[in-house]
């Protein structure tokens, strides 16, 4: 029998590289959003933590590191990026898969805040969005969950369905940038 | 003229560039105005209305007169003020609204007919007869009237937009704004400057000044230094603050690369949305001209102007220089123009007490009556001690004192104050909360006064910060802003301009006021004034002094137009820039899209959605052969269609059916796990919100799905109830919609496709009609739904959208074996159709459940939302539009969706209105039109006939009402 081929969100458009800032997709094994019940917030999260070592994040946060990573994305809603969720949360929580409803973006580089400040009203200052913080916000015309993750590193999560419409606004950024640094 | 060794240009890089089709030489760091005036060019444009010869008035972004298009074809920028465009190698410039060349004018003759242009003129003379206007008048006074012209084609050059973030926002960066930037920053803040020209230091780069013992330009080059040796600073040059809006958020326009022949890439313009914590406004003042008669010929300049292009530009504005005031800064300029060797005709002070300040010819109480030189100027007259003296000259520089220019300060609706001792407006106190006027924006006039107020202004930003504030030196400046006296008018003969711009004279303001247009915003709208590009920037004070004066009021009580955003003109390129063409919404693709594409099928829109509308096969000329193959195909073999798109919901929590009870009509707790039910969701009002099916996956978890376009909508209302109508309830919910890629496969062969794909074998036993589970397809874990959308045996397949690409191939290789293949929202729409099913054309916002039939759905054993409402008066009985079917029986064969429903005798208009059709379709098994539509009493009704007219594409037929389900109307195909 024929095997179904998998294919990733930003399939054939990326990577990309433009004046020392690269773009790349980021595949993780899993992605799965975990809604506390009503009172489950603290026992949830301390579950979280023996299985996974990371707790669940406060908003506009991140706990963890790459490879396995909870990201706060909105009122009561954390993904647990990169490692599975055991099914044992289910009783703390609402678990649901979300691992291929998301297109998952590095953006890294030097200047890379200038390539954002193009496409989001969030202020990245190296002192007001740090190396944890994680927001829900606008990527251009598109609802986007913006993390950072290194000094010079943002991950960039935006539905699936507008992964080219996402990298096209990226690269156009990133070539805008590019053209003025030209001038220096 | 150039003048060795004067200036900020660069001598060692010429640079060339066109002006209407001549070559002229500049330096790198000329703006156009000060290489034409370099090269003896004064005449740079022709007024709106009487087509004047104009020059240069101004060095600034206020310039009314030089005004030009840049750029050729597409890219043609019209109303450019020469003032602020700099010059690069290549750089094509026009000068603009005028009928053959710039030195003969043909539409120069409205020069010869003044009082036949005058303000009101329009008005009164074009009234009659009234078809005239569209068709003969307007294009012609467009044609003559007006500034620059457009291309009428998409621009194709890059523009962006952009945010920045600071603590202290520095608007301006001449003497208070540098002074700000360095103390703010050293306080701690985090602080942008912006300075609208390309270089920093504002009056200071236009004046033989000194600070601190150094010329002025040096201390501004130390102050830069010192401000980078911060690290603090983001300086921004060539950036005008345009608007000042709530919470700290202001507009900016930067231009990026409208100053050079830059990459392809490089944004032309870059609105910026600035968001600081404080703001210091320092952008200085405006120098006013005055309304003297005859006072708009090339070679009559502001005297600041005159002093910008001699120090700035190393450029002399005239060879024998006149000078007419009522202010010292006449006396600065001539002692500036002596030192570099140019020659002062005189100098006219308004102020009989005015004394001479060095070595030329002092007219004092004198005035400026009238001048001559059609092209460029060649003389003035004056009146000295009641005799009148002619004079050559070819330039004359006026003075008319200074407006603060507090504009930002107003677009919050502040009203800006009189203060009578320096006869100006100056900002309300707190006029914009955050914003902190300071220097000659807020009436200080003095270098030493704009110096020392830079630096409170910072430390009041941050105190307000609740920062430290550090300790600073005011360095040692000029003291004295010089005398000055208010001369708004010298009357006399001829025409004393107001609003160069726009070509308002002072005659027109006194009309305004004779025909009691006396407020000063009907005085703006009768005459114009202050409505060009400058936006008054030039001449509303002088037009409200000379209102004031007619009307018998003073100043202050006259008071001024409202100053609105923006500060200058930006294109609406830079405005919407990012969402020229397909950038104005993201696209959403489907798994599907690539497939689909290569098989010829074109996309139609569905919300931000691209669905395919059919799939062409060879042979195939119109949509309608394809869409009813399709048809034909799904109903008699097996259909597959990509219904990714329509939102999916996830729904868990111990509360979850009865969450569900609430947003739904009917009841969803007692559904069986594995299971699917239709369902109806209500507004508030008690008309329908969306419909769809959810499934039951296990005790407390569910799967909605809702319409492609209302599933944003859904999602937003489940929030709604979840977080303010039942926070009681503990429910979890959470779009999928993008996790699963879902397919509909339809048709007698579908479970037989399936069963080809499906680990695990179906029949009718484990999965009847509605029911749902987890499957393993090929491997893959996915969802299996036995639903129909189309009326035919069919389920909906689900898995991970990773394998959607995959899947969707596979199914089509399978299904075209089977005489089966892809179907399009065309297809689809038949199908249901012929179904009856309805969609939001059907259900469009003004119907309830009682109208399609479908009032028991309200379920009666709980309540729900919307439920109550259902209940009031006028939402149900005989008056109610409801849905039927309708063939058509008349002579034509076409029915139309939009078309509206009448008794057969009745004349079609309003009144006679029985219902309108909401659907149509060509349905290849009947052979003929069907439709659904909504008529009154509907369902009584069926089997007569009623009359459809389409108004708008023309069509009348006669319709036979029927039961809205065409096809299978028991549902055996569906349960089989």
């Amino acid at each position: 029998m024929v095997k179904l081929v998998e294919k990733t969100p930003a399939e054939g458009l990326l990577p990309l590289e433009i004046n020392g800032i690269s773009l790349t997709e980021l595949v993780p094994a899993a992605i799965t959003s975990l809604m506390p019940f009503d009172g489950q917030e603290a026992a949830a999260s301390a579950l979280l933590s023996s299985l996974l070592g990371m707790e669940c994040p406060h908003p506009n946060r991140s706990t963890g590191r790459d490879g396995a990573r909870a990201v706060w994305v909105g009122r009561g809603q954390i993904f647990v990026v990169g490692k599975a969720v055991d099914a044992s949360v289910a009783r703390h929580a609402a678990l649901t898969d979300q691992s291929d409803a998301w297109a998952v973006f590095s953006l890294q580089g030097h200047g890379v805040e200038d390539v954002l400040a193009r496409l989001t009203p969030l202020d990245l200052n190296r002192a007001v969005f740090k190396r944890g913080h994680a927001a829900r916000s606008l990527l251009g015309h598109m609802s986007a969950v913006i993390l950072r993750t290194g000094e010079n590193t943002f991950e960039i999560m935006v539905f699936r369905s507008m992964a080219r419409t996402a990298v096209h606004e990226l690269e156009t950024a990133m070539r805008a940038v590019a053209a003025r640094d030209a001038l220096r | 003229m150039r003048i060795e060794s004067k200036g900020r240009i660069d001598a060692d890089q010429p640079i060339s560039f066109n002006f209407d089709g001549h070559g002229y030489t500049g330096f790198k760091g000329d703006t156009l105005a000060s290489a034409l005036l370099a090269s003896g060019v004064k005449l740079m444009g022709r007024s709106f209305k009487y087509h004047r010869p104009r020059g240069v008035l101004t060095a600034g972004s206020e310039e009314p007169n030089a005004l030009v298009e840049i750029g050729r074809g597409a890219a043609q920028v019209p109303n450019v003020r020469a003032t602020m465009q700099e010059i690069y190698d290549g750089l094509e410039a026009c000068s603009q609204n005028r009928m053959g060349p710039l030195a003969h004018d043909l539409l120069s003759v409205n020069d010869l007919f003044p009082n036949f242009l005058s303000a009101g003129f329009y008005y009164k003379t074009f009234m009659w007869p009234r078809a005239f206007w569209e068709k003969l008048y307007e294009p012609l006074i467009r044609r003559a009237a007006g500034l620059g012209s457009l291309s009428g084609r998409d621009n194709p050059d890059p523009y962006e937009k952009a945010f920045a973030h600071c603590d202290i926002l520095v608007i301006g960066s001449g003497p208070t704004g540098l002074m700000a930037a360095l103390t703010a920053a050293l306080g701690g803040a985090d602080v942008i400057v912006a300075e609208e020209s390309a270089d920093f230091g504002g009056r200071l780069l236009s004046e033989a000044e000194d600070i601190d013992g150094q010329p002025g330009a040096d201390w501004v080059a130390d102050m830069l230094d010192a401000l980078r040796d911060t690290g603090r600073v983001r300086l921004m040059p060539r950036t005008t603050v345009t608007g000042a809006y709530d919470q700290g958020t202001y507009g900016a326009l930067e231009r990026v690369g409208l100053h050079l022949d830059g990459p392809a890439d490089l944004p032309k313009e870059c609105f910026w949305r600035i968001n600081a914590r404080q703001a210091v406004l320092a952008a200085g003042a405006l120098e006013r001209p005055i309304a003297f008669p005859m006072n708009d010929r090339p070679g009559i300049m502001m005297a600041s102007a005159v002093r910008s292009y001699l120090h700035r530009y190393g450029v002399a504005a005239g060879r024998k220089v006149t000078l007419f005031a009522s202010n010292d800064d006449a006396h600065r300029t001539a002692l500036d123009l002596i030192a570099s060797g140019i020659e002062i005709a005189g100098v006219v002070d308004s102020r009989p007490e005015a004394r001479a300040r060095g070595d030329y010819p002092l007219f004092a109480g004198a005035q400026v009556i009238t001048t001559k030189g059609r092209k460029a100027l060649s003389e003035i007259t004056i009146r000295h001690n009641g005799s009148d003296r002619k004079i050559a000259t070819d330039c004359l520089a006026m003075s008319g004192g200074w407006n603060p220019t507090l504009h930002l300060t107003c677009h919050m609706n502040g009203r800006p104050v009189w203060r009578e001792d320096i006869a100006g407006f100056v900002p309300a106190e707190d006029a914009v909360p955050g914003l902190i006027p300071a220097g000659a924006c807020q009436g200080t006039y003095s270098t030493a006064g704009c110096l020392a107020e830079g630096v409170a202004a910072a430390k009041k930003a941050l105190s307000a910060m609740g920062g430290n504030t550090p300790k600073i030196e005011v360095p040692i400046a000029r003291d004295s802003a010089g005398g000055s006296k208010p001369l708004w008018l010298v009357t006399g003969k001829g025409r004393a301009w107001l609003d160069f711009a726009n070509d308002v004279t002072s005659k027109d303001i006194k009309l305004a006021a004779q025909e009691a247009f006396a407020s000063v915003e009907h005085m703006k709208r009768y005459t114009t004034q202050g409505m060009a590009p400058d936006q008054g920037k030039n001449s509303n004070i002088g037009a409200l002094a000379i209102l004031a004066d007619a009307t018998g009021r003073a100043i202050p009580e006259t008071g001024t137009t409202t100053y609105r955003p923006p500060y200058v003109p930006v294109s609406i390129a830079a405005f919407g820039a990012g969402a020229q063409g397909k950038g104005f919404a993201p696209e959403r693709l489907t798994t599907s899209h690539e497939a689909s594409r290569e098989r010829g099928a074109p996309m139609i829109e569905a919300g931000l959605w691209y669905r395919p509308s059919y799939f062409p096969r060879p042979g195939e000329t119109t949509w309608r052969q394809s869409c009813d193959r399709e048809v034909l195909m799904t109903r008699n073999a097996v259909g597959v269609c990509d219904v990714s798109t329509l939102g999916k919901i996830d729904i868990q929590g111990p509360d979850a059916g009865v969450f569900l009870d609430v947003v739904y009509a009917n009841l969803f707790s007692t559904l069986q796990v594995g299971r699917v039910r239709y369902g109806l969701m209500l507004r508030e009002d008690g008309h329908i919100m969306d419909d769809g099916t959810t499934a039951r996956l296990g005790d407390n978890h569910y799967v909605m799905t809702t319409t492609t376009a209302a599933a944003g909508e859904v999602m937003k209302h489940l929030d709604f109830v979840q977080q303010c109508l039942r926070p009681d309830l503990n429910v979890r919910c959470i779009s999928v919609t993008e996790q699963w890629a879902q397919f509909a496969v339809a048709g007698p062969r579908s479970r037989e496709l399936l069963n080809g794909l499906l680990d695990r074998q179906i029949d009718s036993e484990s999965f009847p009609f509605m029911a749902c589970g987890a499957v393993s397809l090929m491997g893959v874990s996915g969802r299996l739904f036995r639903i129909s959308f189309s009326g035919e045996h069919a389920y909906e397949i689900a898995v991970p959208s990773r394998y959607g690409d995959a899947l969707f191939r596979q199914l089509l290789t399978q299904a075209e074996t089977m005489g089966g293949g892809a179907y399009g929202m065309e297809a689809l729409n038949v199908m249901r159709i012929e179904k009856g099913f309805v969609t939001h054309s059907d259900i469009d916002g003004r119907v309830v459940p009682f109208d399609i039939g479908m009032a028991r759905m309200v379920s009666a054993k709980k309540m729900c939302i919307g439920k109550p409402a259902t209940t009031r008066e006028g939402l149900k009985g005989a008056e109610r539009q409801q849905l039927v079917g309708l063939k058509p029986v008349g002579a034509v064969k076409e029915l139309t969706a939009g078309a509206h429903l009448f008794e057969a005798d009745a004349a079609p208009v309003r009144v006679n209105d029985l219902g309108h059709i909401s659907s149509v379709a060509f349905s290849p098994e009947l052979g003929h039109f069907i439709g659904l539509g909504f008529l009154k009493d509907g369902p009584n009704r069926v089997g007569e006939v009623v009359k459809m007219v389409d108004h708008l594409r023309k069509v009348e037929t006669r319709v036979e009402v029927c039961p809205p389900v065409f096809h299978d109307p028991e549902g055996e195909k569906l349960r089989g």
